[in-house]
């Protein structure tokens, strides 16, 4: 088909929405390259292969134990804290075309360009202030006047300023549950990091906050590459621009969202999204 | 397909479709009922089309409402989505359908006693046959998720186009014969015209099953036959 009649049978591709030709690849800020990974002996990811597109939110989805969360926690590291576990493949980040899960790179860096939001809100015990500042003083940004800059800013982009502003030095315990949510992500957003990774963000809150999660989410999309793991597919349905659909440790089917849950090309993905598992 | 895990929603999807396939019979018998009754001049049988189409009417109610809450309900995707919202777009062409008989039931009861072109309502009889397995078809196709008979039915819509052409032709013939004619004419013309109607919104049925099936439109465009400017520059004299 060629492009116009494309447009008059489908929504406009994001390809051409950001003026480029049709089916032309949108630009890539990460690409998991034949990923394994082992748990010791275990192997809990087989040979995962996808695009992170830049500044567009993945998601991930599959039913429980199918690798979704071990495949974002290879993103930052996270599984460098534990003996024992090793990587096969490669996760390449884009423009510094590094492989970050090569043991010669520092796991270090690969987290202060990559964050993460876990499922319970999980701030510092200390004050508001401080939970954002950290991020900045850990890569030695220490003056004051750049420092109270990037926390107003990065609260701002959170969506939580307004309802702190008047109270940066108190505990951040005293937040609500979305509150505390929306200040781990400031927390993440502080060092102005190239990618965001959430690891079900939502799943410990009620729907209004959830709500406003996911709607900061769609604000901060344009400006930051999002990967965002959920067992909600409505929410992956909702928010994403990709989803991506594991399986046993493997990626069963990638593709755009709209395509995923109208007309998937993987049986597996159809019995999922629909609910036939099991 | 595999069941889902919620029983209930394999439930209420076979209701709409059991609902789907009771109008499609009722649209069925209102077609047979309807000529039916304009070739035997049956004015009781027309009366029946007439007040029939209420149930039609009432089905396509039943189904928007089921499909409604089976949305709200489920939050349907992919194959599932697809089949609810093919059954609210058949029960809006079969709703069509019944109010095309309709028209033609009140148009019999219109009729002049005395003028009976046999040829011609012949030719008005064999459309409706044509356009009758048609929707057989396709609400077979519907039923059994079967492409082959829903891609013959979109393109078998050609032939009740042309046929519905001819009768046009042969109809100004006779209207130019004799005015007294006329009055006839055109109400078998409206007849015609309705049953091409039917014919057209089979056509639409099969392209939804398609969509339903396959998860996107038909690309091409629909084969066409009824070339209405065929009939418009007439000589007089």
């Amino acid at each position: 088909m060629d492009a116009m009649t494309q447009m008059q049978f489908s929504e406009t591709p994001l390809q051409v929405a950001a003026g480029m030709k049709p089916d032309a690849e949108l630009p890539v800020r990460a690409r998991v390259l034949d990923l394994s990974f082992y748990y010791g002996d275990k192997q809990a990811l087989f040979n995962v292969t996808f695009p992170i597109h830049d500044r567009k939110v993945t998601a991930m989805i599959g039913p429980s134990g199918c690798g979704k969360s071990t495949l974002l926690r290879t993103m930052n590291r996270m599984h460098d804290l534990y003996p024992g576990n090793r990587y096969e493949g490669e996760v390449i980040l884009y423009p510094e075309n590094i492989n970050i899960v090569s043991p010669q790179v520092d796991p270090m860096l690969v987290r202060l360009k990559i964050g993460m939001v876990f499922q319970k809100p999980n701030p510092f015990p200390k004050s508001i202030y401080e939970n954002v500042a950290a991020g900045l003083w850990v890569r030695g940004i220490r003056k004051k006047s750049v420092v109270d800059d990037r926390v107003e800013q990065a609260l701002t982009q959170a969506a939580l300023w307004d309802e702190v502003k008047d109270r940066l030095r108190t505990s951040a315990y005293g937040l609500s549950g979305g509150q505390q949510q929306r200040l781990c992500i400031a927390r993440a957003l502080a060092p102005d990091p190239e990618m965001l990774l959430l690891d079900e963000p939502t799943s410990a809150l009620d729907p209004i906050a959830t709500a406003r999660i996911e709607e900061l989410v769609m604000e901060l999309a344009p400006k930051v590459t999002i990967v965002i793991v959920t067992h909600n597919m409505q929410q992956a349905a909702r928010i994403s621009n990709f989803t991506a659909f594991m399986h046993l440790g493997r990626m069963a089917e990638f593709d755009l969202t709209e395509v995923i849950f109208t007309n998937p090309r993987d049986r597996r993905t159809q019995d999922y999204i629909t609910g036939r598992f099991g | 397909m595999s069941e889902h895990t919620i029983k209930v929603f394999d439930e209420e999807l076979q209701d709409l479709a059991r609902l789907v396939a009771e109008m499609g019979g009722l649209a069925e018998k209102q077609i047979a009922d309807s000529v039916g009754a304009l070739v035997k001049r049956d004015a009781a049988r027309a009366q029946r089309v007439i007040t029939a189409d209420d149930a039609i009417d009432a089905l396509q109610h039943a189904i928007e409402e089921k499909a409604v809450l089976t949305i709200a309900r489920r939050q349907p995707m992919a194959i599932d989505l697809r089949e609810i919202v093919s059954a609210l777009r058949v029960a809006n062409d079969l709703e069509r359908i019944g109010d095309l008989a309709k028209n033609i039931g009140k148009r019999v009861l219109a009729l002049p006693a005395d003028f009976y072109p046999q040829k011609l309502i012949r030719g008005v009889e064999h459309m409706s046959s044509m356009v009758l397995a048609q929707l057989k078809q396709v609400l077979d196709a519907y039923a059994g998720r079967d492409l082959a008979k829903a891609l013959a039915v979109w393109n078998g819509d050609e032939q009740v186009d042309a046929m519905c052409t001819s009768l046009f032709r042969e109809l100004l013939t006779y209207m130019m014969e004799d005015p007294r004619n006329i009055t006839f004419c055109i109400h078998l013309m409206f007849c015609a015209k309705n049953i091409e109607r039917m014919g057209d919104h089979a056509t639409n049925i099969a392209e939804t099953v398609y969509y339903m099936i396959e998860g996107r439109p038909i690309a091409d465009q629909r084969p066409k036959g009824d070339d209405t400017t065929a009939f418009a520059a007439v000589a007089h004299g």
